[in-house]
């Protein structure tokens, strides 16, 4: 390993300017004739329009323009689309897809809906003008609730019957009733998975720009993949061909998954600066951020496990509700199916599994992928599942996981549920965290705390996750309207500098670090002389982005394809100049040497002659630069075991987490840093999650939880000093071995909480979030 | 924001005059939940009249067994001050956890006692501490200053100028935070004074309150164990999306616990 190379904990890179104020966001643009954005936003849950007057608001200081969706209709924008068909049961071919206007047409559906835009030369006018719109609503009864919306009295869209987009089923139904017959123990749980809202730390924001002698557009956007933003902005919302707008996503601060969608203001924006004649910037306040990026989770389960008199898993049924909100974000219908149930086998080799799942409408903001997307919710029901059947049955948790395990010689191992998992050691994960926790002292440990007055809990997650997304013809085959390879393009300066750009985006991964050690690595060019670039449409080559952990799984096996093509041609002007055989070349550490001879010659030395070739290979091109495309072979399977102890004050309900382990396998790691970041800022997401946070929307679709005084965001004070741990068994299916990183904790962490409080709490159902309060009261019918 | 005027007068007299000129105008001191409100839109005043630039309204004295702090001093000198941490501790250690550090050093106690949050902290120190306030017209008694919710005794144009405090034989603040705003989801002010226990109560109903339940079994017994005894009514405790009644009554008392015990 090199100081600078894979495996290396190198400060990152990016962070100089990004601590110091010198970070360039969407925001901190601004152009020659800019003008601000308002959205007028609906009060009302759901509501018809009768009529938009903006003949005052027109007339208002500043205002340059407002628009309706009569206009944008006029104009043959196309509404917001979801790119993933859900087929359902019995051979229902697509899911009801209600139209999602960028402005409304007629009707309202959640609060913070899309009304109208106006433009003005400054913020505050427009915000005044917008609150001068005058709109006639005429309120409809509200569908709130997960669980109450399929045949609610009230149907929010005509396409969609019952408030249902889909009746969506996986597994084999019938081995799984034939389990349950024959099954010892039976353990049923009532589940929800709470609604949380991303808030990423920068708001949402653009800065749409109309060229008229170029007739280009150019839009800057918070987006975590620049080139599907221009994709569907041209093909389905038709607001400028693809050629001619330019997509730039600057530094981002934070995503979560929030910042994946095509939403309606970029739409709106890019398609009103070329009506108006004027540059549009606008920035979500964070109010509306609470109110319109899209929510994450919102499940309501129930699951069903069966097990032999030994506590071998026999069978798995679960039926989950899914709120999709009010319309379908652009990934939303993928979320609570294929990112989900797919996951339902977990670590174990239950042989029968059965999920449906209902989505429905809610007259709430849209709800697409969030951190794990899916993966999160399936540990987290699976993880109670079998922490609760451990409990039943008076069977250790850890020993009822070891038991159920898929052991390391099984794999490639097919699960009933569409996945076939590479690698893994799953009982090595689950010991080392046991001796990391020291899980052998915990009864002495509880044993003090009750002396003290307070309770302690023990809980475990063992979790596994699908990241890498993904192969695109897996993709296509189950309703994915997209392929999902990756890109890289690697480009040597005649000065032996390199510029990489890549089709992913950092929003705080860390790709500016990250992907110059794979580069330093595998071409031995040290890591200053290496510009990572991401973000830019008329920069980089097409990609598809940065989520479901796939940046370095999927675009990092691209970068290293390109350099394998860079090293290729390099041989060729090395054998050259070297006066030796093509084939006689080794390369290693930056240079190609004629193997036995001390004659060599630098990679800086080959770009500089493949620039300057006076002294040539004949048939060979001038210039070194390569580009690649790698669509994976298969998803990558990040897992491991989490163990978190709490200790709970009885007489208050406060509980603090005294004691986190997170063991992961992410097979190769290239910084170890960053990946340790990465996991201790997930697990503080998910403990935001389990204890803290939770989006609350009143029986008339207003959010109660609209603002930081009432939505808990997880702090420091939260949060433990994390004991962190790795496994590894690199991935066979990909050039690097690696799995991806980003979403694990978030993925392992929240069951390993509820487990740990529910443990202490004498083994009560507690949903999420656990609340002071929900603890207190469960104390309280412990006692 | 909506356009306001802006005033920052040198003098209390002036300050009360640039108010009585505005037609719906406002007093400033820290500004820690106007401005919030403002950048809202949910408050339109036409003038703010801003008392930062007062002399008068600054600072802490201490004399005669009491400590008087001015209108204006913010949280974090008041944290800070070793003659309040000398003569009430309580009171220090209370201003040291108001907010964050950013609202420390901007937010002040006048600002604080005339907007009477039912989560503020302050409230409950000058009722449980028998804190008397100061005005640029009269002298108010703690008991007589807190009114209702968002509501006290000042009249429209008049201006707190100092809070004094008697100095208690021991006290103690106990504050359990609402997880999110980390106002008081319950606060409780315990005070052994010459003229007896005093305790006050916030954030669990519409407003400050003393507990004169509570009062009255300390007095007898001053232990936490004479708190076990005392049934604390739920009917008027505050229910949101953070705490039930039960549980909020049930924080009162274990708060009042602990601030017993924090009295020694």
């Amino acid at each position: 390993m090199t100081e600078t190379g894979i495996g290396a904990a190198v400060r990152r890179t990016e962070d100089q300017r990004f601590l110091t104020g010198n970070g360039n966001y969407t925001d901190d643009i601004n152009v020659f004739g800019q003008t601000y954005a308002a959205f007028v936003r609906s009060p009302h849950a759901h509501a018809k329009i009768n009529g938009i007057n903006s003949t005052a608001a027109a007339a208002a200081d500043g205002v340059v323009a407002i628009l309706t969706g009569e206009e944008l209709a006029a104009d043959g924008v196309g509404p917001l689309i979801c790119g993933w068909n859900i087929a359902g049961k019995n051979g229902v071919e697509a899911h009801n897809s209600p139209v999602h206007h960028a402005l409304a047409m007629g009707k309202v559906n959640y609060v913070g809906d899309h009304v109208a835009l106006v433009v003005a030369e400054t913020q505050a006018q427009a915000d005044s003008a917008a609150e001068m719109v005058e709109v006639d609503y005429e309120e409809l009864p509200a569908v709130i609730g997960t669980g109450k919306a399929l045949n609610h009295a009230t149907t929010i869209h005509e396409e969609a019957p019952g408030n249902m987009c889909y009746d969506w089923e996986i597994g084999d139904a019938s081995a799984t009733d034939a389990a349950f017959a024959n099954a010892a123990h039976t353990t049923t749980i009532e589940i929800v998975n709470n609604r949380v809202i991303p808030n990423a730390m920068e708001p949402r924001a653009c800065l749409a720009q109309f060229n008229k002698g170029t007739g280009d557009w150019t839009l800057h956007v918070t987006s975590q993949n620049p080139h599907v933003h221009r994709l569907v902005m041209s093909a389905f919302n038709g607001v400028a061909p693809e050629h001619k707008l330019r997509v730039i996503a600057p530094d981002v601060g934070g995503g979560f998954g929030s910042k994946i969608f095509i939403y309606a203001e970029e739409v709106v924006c890019t398609w009103a600066t070329r009506k108006v004649g004027r540059p549009i910037k606008w920035t979500a306040k964070r109010s509306e951020s609470f109110l319109c990026d899209a929510h994450g989770r919102d499940h309501v389960s129930k699951a069903e496990l069966a097990l032999d008199a030994d506590g071998k898993f026999l069978g798995l049924r679960v039926n989950t509700k899914a709120n999709l909100g009010s319309y379908l974000s652009t990934f939303a219908s993928a979320v609570p199916t294929y990112m989900y149930a797919t996951l339902l086998a977990g670590t174990y080799t239950t042989p029968a599994i059965y999920c449906d799942v209902q989505g429905v409408f809610t007259n709430t903001a849209p709800v697409d992928a969030y951190r794990g997307a899916g993966r999160p919710e399936a540990t987290y029901l699976l993880e109670r599942v079998v922490e609760t059947a451990a409990r039943e049955m008076n069977i250790d948790p850890a020993d009822l996981r070891r038991r159920n395990y898929i052991q390391p010689d099984a794999f490639p191992y097919q699960t009933p549920v569409v996945h076939q998992y590479d690698i893994g050691d799953y009982g090595a994960s689950l010991d080392k965290a046991c001796d990391m926790a020291d899980v052998g002292g915990f009864a002495a440990r509880r044993a003090d705390s009750e002396s003290r007055g307070k309770r302690r809990g023990l809980g475990y997650s063992s979790y596994i996750e699908a990241c890498g997304i993904a192969p695109s013809a897996a993709v296509g085959a189950l309703g994915g309207g997209v392929g999902l390879w990756e890109s890289a393009d690697i480009r040597f300066n005649a000065t032996g500098s390199v510029t990489v750009m890549t089709g992913t985006h950092n929003h705080g991964q860390g790709h500016e670090t990250a992907f110059a050690q794979v580069i330093s690595e595998k071409l031995g060019v040290p890591i200053e002389n290496i510009e990572i670039v991401e973000g830019d449409t008329d920069k980089g080559p097409f990609g598809m982005g940065t989520y479901g952990s796939r940046s370095i799984a999927v675009g990092g096996s691209a970068i290293v394809k390109a350099a394998d093509k860079i090293v290729e041609k390099g041989k060729k002007i090395a054998a050259h100049c070297l006066e030796a055989a093509e084939d006689d070349i080794e390369f290693a550490g930056g240079n190609f040497t004629v193997a036995g001879t001390d004659k060599v010659m630098n990679i800086a030395e080959v770009a500089f002659t493949a620039y300057v070739p006076h002294n040539y290979p004949e048939g060979v091109e001038p210039g070194l630069h390569e580009q690649a495309f790698y669509d994976p072979l298969n998803f990558s399977f990040p897992a491991g075991v989490h163990i978190c102890e709490v200790e709970i004050d009885p007489t208050t309900g406060e509980t603090e987490i005294v004691n986190y382990t997170a063991v992961d396998d992410f097979g190769t790691i290239i910084n170890p840093m960053i990946v340790e970041g990465q996991v201790h800022g997930g697990i503080g997401q998910g403990v935001g999650q389990a204890m803290l946070e939770g989006a609350n929307y009143d029986e008339n679709g207003q959010l109660v939880t609209g603002s930081y005084m009432d939505y808990t965001m997880p702090r420091a004070d939260n949060l433990p000093n994390f004991n962190v741990g790795t496994t590894s068994t690199p991935s066979p299916l990909n050039p690097l071995g690696v799995k991806g990183a980003g979403e694990a904790g978030a993925i392992a962490s929240p069951p390993a909480v509820i487990n740990a409080i529910t443990d202490a709490c004498g083994g009560a159902m507690i949903d999420m979030p656990a609340t002071q309060e929900k603890v207190w009261q469960a104390c309280q019918a412990a006692e | 924001m909506y356009g306001f005027d802006y005033h920052r007068p040198g003098s209390v007299a002036d300050a009360a005059s640039a108010l009585g000129g505005a037609d719906d105008g406002k007093y400033l001191a820290g500004g820690q939940t106007l401005l919030a409100t403002m950048k809202q839109r949910l408050a339109s005043p036409s003038d703010l009249v801003d008392l930062g630039g007062i002399a008068d309204l600054k600072g802490i004295t201490v004399s005669g067994g009491s400590v008087s702090i001015g209108a204006t001093t913010t949280h974090a000198e008041v944290a800070a001050s070793a003659d309040v941490q000398g003569a009430i501790p309580a009171l220090a250690a209370m201003a040291g956890d108001i907010g964050d550090r950013q609202v420390r050093n901007a937010g002040t106690i006048g600002g604080s006692l005339a907007n009477n949050d039912p989560a503020a902290d302050y409230p409950a120190a000058i009722l449980a501490l028998g804190a008397t306030i100061t005005t640029n017209k009269r002298q108010i008694a703690a008991d007589d200053f807190i009114v209702g919710m968002f509501e006290t005794a000042l009249e429209e144009d008049e201006i707190i100028t100092s809070v004094s405090f008697p100095a208690p034989t021991s006290a103690a603040y106990m504050k359990f935070k609402q997880p999110a705003s980390r106002f008081a989801l319950v606060g409780v002010f315990v005070a052994k004074t010459a003229g007896g226990v005093r305790v006050a109560v916030t954030g669990a109903t519409s407003v400050a309150h003393r507990g004169p339940k509570l009062e009255a079994a300390l007095n007898e017994n001053f232990s936490a164990s004479a708190v076990d005894g005392v049934q604390i009514p739920v009917d008027h405790m505050n229910v949101d999306i953070h705490a039930g009644a039960e549980y909020r009554a049930n924080l009162v008392k274990v708060m009042a616990k602990r601030a017993v015990e924090a009295c020694g």
